[in-house]
C-alpha cells in the first residue's frame, strides 16, 4: 500500500527534523555557560527546572485535556522533599533526592489524582486549585514542621557523588548544577515523547476527544487519566527539587495559586502541542517577567497584557509560531526546488 | 433460551414521572440480526442505552453473558465482546482515522498499558488498522484527521472503531442517520459485510429508514410509547398492517 508508506516516510522525516533541531538546541544550551553572563545562567536554570514542571502539565493539559490549576502543589511537595531531606535526615546526594522528592509526589498524587480525574474542564481545574490551596496553608500553619512562611533551608547537595561545597553559590550553578538540569531536562524530554507516541499516550488522546466513547473502545479513562496526573506529578516534583537546590529555600509561595497560575501562562506562552514548548514557554516567561520588572513597577499588567496578546493572536504559543514558519519556509523551499 | 447473549428480564426504565420504556423482555442470540424501530420517542435509544449499561434500569435487569450489564461498565464490556456505535457521530476529533481505529485494537489486544513503545510501529495493530479501514473504505483516509472527514465517512469512522474490537455483539443507533439514501445502502451493505468477515455474532440496529431495515434484519422489534407491540421475524412483521401502521405509517416498498 503506497498510503501508509509515504506517510511513515514523512512522520521518518518530521523526526528527523525535531532530532537535528533538538541537538542543535542542546549544543547552544550546552555552549551557552562560556559566552553567556553569570546572571543570565542563573536564571536558565529555573528556565530548565520548569520546563521539566511543563512537560508535565502538557501531558495533563495537551494530550489528556486535564488543565491543571494547583499543579504548583507538586513543585512546593518537591521543594520541601528536599529541605527536609537534606536538612533533617542529612542525605546529601541530589539523586536521592529527587527521587524522595518523586517518592512524596506520587503519593500525594495518588489520592490527589483519584479524586480530581473523575472530573473535567472547570470541575478539574477547580479541584486541583483546591488541593493546592490546602498544602499552601499547611505550609504557612504547621509552623514548626515547614517553618511557616519563612520556609524551610535546603543544604547544597552532591552531584553523582562529587563533593562540591567548595564551589561559590554562583560556580555550582553556572556551572555542575546547570549542565546537571540540562541533562536532566533532555532525560525528561526523551522520556515524554516516548510516552506520549505510545498505545498509552494515544488512549490519552482519544478520552480528551470523546470520554464515552473511549470508554466503549475500551479505553480506561479514568485510569489511565490517574497515571497521566501521577506522572506529571513526578515531574513537577523534579522541577521543585531543582528550584529549591538552586535557591537554597523551599518557600511555601511556591505552593500558592499564583505560582499554578504562572505555569498556566508559560503553557499559554510557549504551546502545548509540541515538546520544544515547555523550553521555549519557561525561557519566554522568566526573561519576560525579569525585563519588565527592571523596567515597570507595573510588570505584572504587562505581563497579563501580553498573556492576552498570545490567547487572541498566538493560540498556539510561541512554539507553534515558529513550527507554522519552518512549515512555511519548507514548502517555499519545495516549491522552489520543484520549478 | 440458553445460547442467548444478550437477555433483558422485565427491565424498564423512567425519567422522573415520565415511562420511556415499560418494563420488557428480549432474548437477542447468536447469529441475529435484529432492528429496533419505532417513531420518535419510542424509547429506542433508551433500551440500546439499557443494554449497553449506559443507563441502569429502573426494574429488572440486563445482562450480556450471564453478567449484570450495569454493573460492568462500558470497558469490561468492551473486553467481553460487546460494541456500540452512537446516533451523534462521535469521534476523536483531532485523531486520525489510522489511531482511531488503533484505539480499539489496543484495547482488544490488551496493549493499552505499553507506555514506551511506539503506537505507530506495531505490526499487529497496524494489520488490523489496514483491515478495518479496507473493510469500511476508509483506506485514503487512513492519516486525515478525524474533524476533516465528511458526515458519512465520520459515521463509517465510528462504526468501523466499534468493528475493530472485533465484538461478538455490535448496537447501532441510527448508523445511517443523516446520510443520502444511496449512501444508506452502500454503509449497511458494508456493515453486513464487515460483520460477517469479522466474525460478529449478533448485530443489534435502530433504523428509521423502514427499506433498510426490510432489506437487511432478520428481525424486528417494533416499539411504541414506550412498549413492544411486535417482536417477530421480519415477514411476519410486516405482513401485519397494523403494527406497521403504529410503529411506521406505511409499509415499506414491496411489502403489500
Amino acid at each position: 500500500m503506497p498510503a501508509p508508506s509515504t506517510t511513515e516516510a514523512a512522520r521518518r522525516n518530521r523526526n528527523l527534523c525535531a532530532i537535528g533541531g533538538g541537538v542543535l538546541l542542546v549544543a547552544v544550551l550546552a555552549l551557552l555557560p562560556g559566552v553567556a553572563s553569570p546572571y543570565t545562567l542563573t536564571m536558565i536554570l529555573p528556565v530548565f527546572a520548569y520546563a521539566i514542571a511543563l512537560l508535565g502539565l502538557n501531558l495533563l493539559f495537551g494530550t489528556s485535556g486535564l488543565l491543571s490549576f494547583g499543579h504548583a502543589l507538586f513543585l512546593a511537595i518537591g521543594a520541601y522533599a528536599a529541605a527536609v531531606m537534606t536538612g533533617h535526615w542529612g542525605v546529601k546526594s541530589l539523586e536521592l533526592v529527587l527521587l524522595g522528592g518523586i517518592a512524596a509526589a506520587v503519593v500525594v498524587a495518588i489520592p490527589v489524582g483519584f479524586l480530581s480525574v473523575r472530573y473535567t474542564r472547570i470541575f478539574f481545574g477547580m479541584l486541583t486549585l483546591s488541593f493546592g490551596m490546602l498544602f499552601h496553608s499547611f505550609l504557612i500553619k504547621f509552623y514548626n514542621v515547614t517553618g511557616g512562611d519563612t520556609g524551610m533551608s535546603v543544604k547544597r547537595v552532591r552531584l553523582l557523588g562529587l563533593d562540591l561545597s567548595h564551589l561559590s553559590r554562583v560556580e555550582f550553578q553556572t556551572g555542575p548544577l546547570y549542565y546537571y538540569a540540562l541533562v536532566l531536562v533532555i532525560a525528561a524530554t526523551l522520556l515524554m515523547w516516548r510516552i506520549v507516541q505510545s498505545p498509552f499516550g494515544l488512549h490519552l488522546r482519544a478520552q480528551r476527544d470523546n470520554a464515552r466513547k473511549a470508554e466503549y473502545l475500551g479505553v480506561r479513562v479514568h485510569a489511565f487519566r490517574l497515571a497521566a496526573f501521577v506522572l506529571s506529578a513526578a515531574y513537577g516534583a523534579v522541577a521543585g527539587v531543582l528550584l529549591a537546590v538552586r535557591s537554597g529555600n523551599a518557600d511555601p509561595e511556591l505552593a500558592y495559586w499564583t505560582h499554578s497560575g504562572e505555569l498556566v501562562f508559560m503553557t499559554v506562552l510557549g504551546g502545548f502541542a509540541s515538546f520544544v514548548g515547555p523550553l521555549v514557554g519557561a525561557f519566554a516567561f522568566i526573561f519576560l517577567r525579569d525585563w519588565l520588572m527592571g523596567m515597570t513597577e507595573f510588570w505584572r499588567l504587562a505581563m497579563g497584557g501580553i498573556l492576552v496578546l498570545v490567547v487572541i493572536f498566538v493560540p498556539r504559543g510561541l512554539a507553534g509560531l515558529a513550527a507554522d514558519a519552518t512549515t512555511r519556509l519548507r514548502n517555499q523551499f519545495d516549491l522552489r526546488s520543484r520549478r | 433460551m440458553t445460547s442467548a447473549l444478550i437477555e433483558v428480564k422485565s427491565a424498564s426504565r423512567t425519567f422522573g414521572s415520565f415511562t420511556a420504556l415499560a418494563p420488557i423482555d428480549l432474548a437477542i442470540s447468536s447469529g441475529e440480526f435484529v432492528a429496533i424501530v419505532g417513531p420518535n420517542g419510542a424509547g429506542k435509544t433508551t433500551l440500546v442505552n439499557l443494554l449497553t449499561g449506559l443507563l441502569r434500569p429502573s426494574t429488572g435487569s440486563v445482562t450480556f453473558k450471564g453478567q449484570d450489564v450495569s454493573r460492568l461498565g462500558p470497558v469490561r464490556l468492551a473486553r467481553m465482546g460487546m460494541a456500540r456505535g452512537f446516533q451523534l457521530v462521535t469521534v476523536f476529533p483531532e485523531l486520525t482515522v489510522a489511531e482511531t481505529i488503533a484505539v480499539a485494537a489496543f484495547s482488544r489486544l490488551g496493549r493499552a498499558h505499553h507506555w514506551f513503545s511506539s503506537a505507530h510501529s506495531d505490526g499487529d495493530i497496524n494489520g488490523r488498522v489496514a483491515r478495518v479501514a479496507d473493510a469500511f473504505g476508509l483506506t485514503d483516509r487512513l492519516e486525515q484527521p478525524a474533524r476533516l472527514l465528511a458526515q458519512g465517512e465520520k459515521k463509517l469512522l465510528d462504526v468501523a472503531s466499534a468493528f475493530a474490537l472485533e465484538p461478538e455483539v455490535i448496537l447501532l443507533d441510527e448508523p445511517t442517520s443523516g446520510v443520502s439514501t444511496a449512501d444508506k445502502h452502500a454503509i449497511m451493505q458494508t456493515l453486513v459485510i464487515a460483520s460477517e468477515k469479522m466474525g460478529v455474532k449478533a448485530v443489534v440496529l435502530i433504523e428509521h429508514d423502514m427499506d433498510l431495515v426490510a432489506t437487511y434484519a432478520g428481525r424486528i422489534v417494533g416499539l411504541h410509547a414506550g412498549r413492544v407491540i411486535a417482536d417477530r421475524p421480519k415477514n411476519d412483521f410486516f405482513t401485519d398492517a397494523e403494527v406497521v401502521a403504529m410503529v411506521v405509517g406505511r409499509p415499506p416498498k414491496g411489502f403489500h
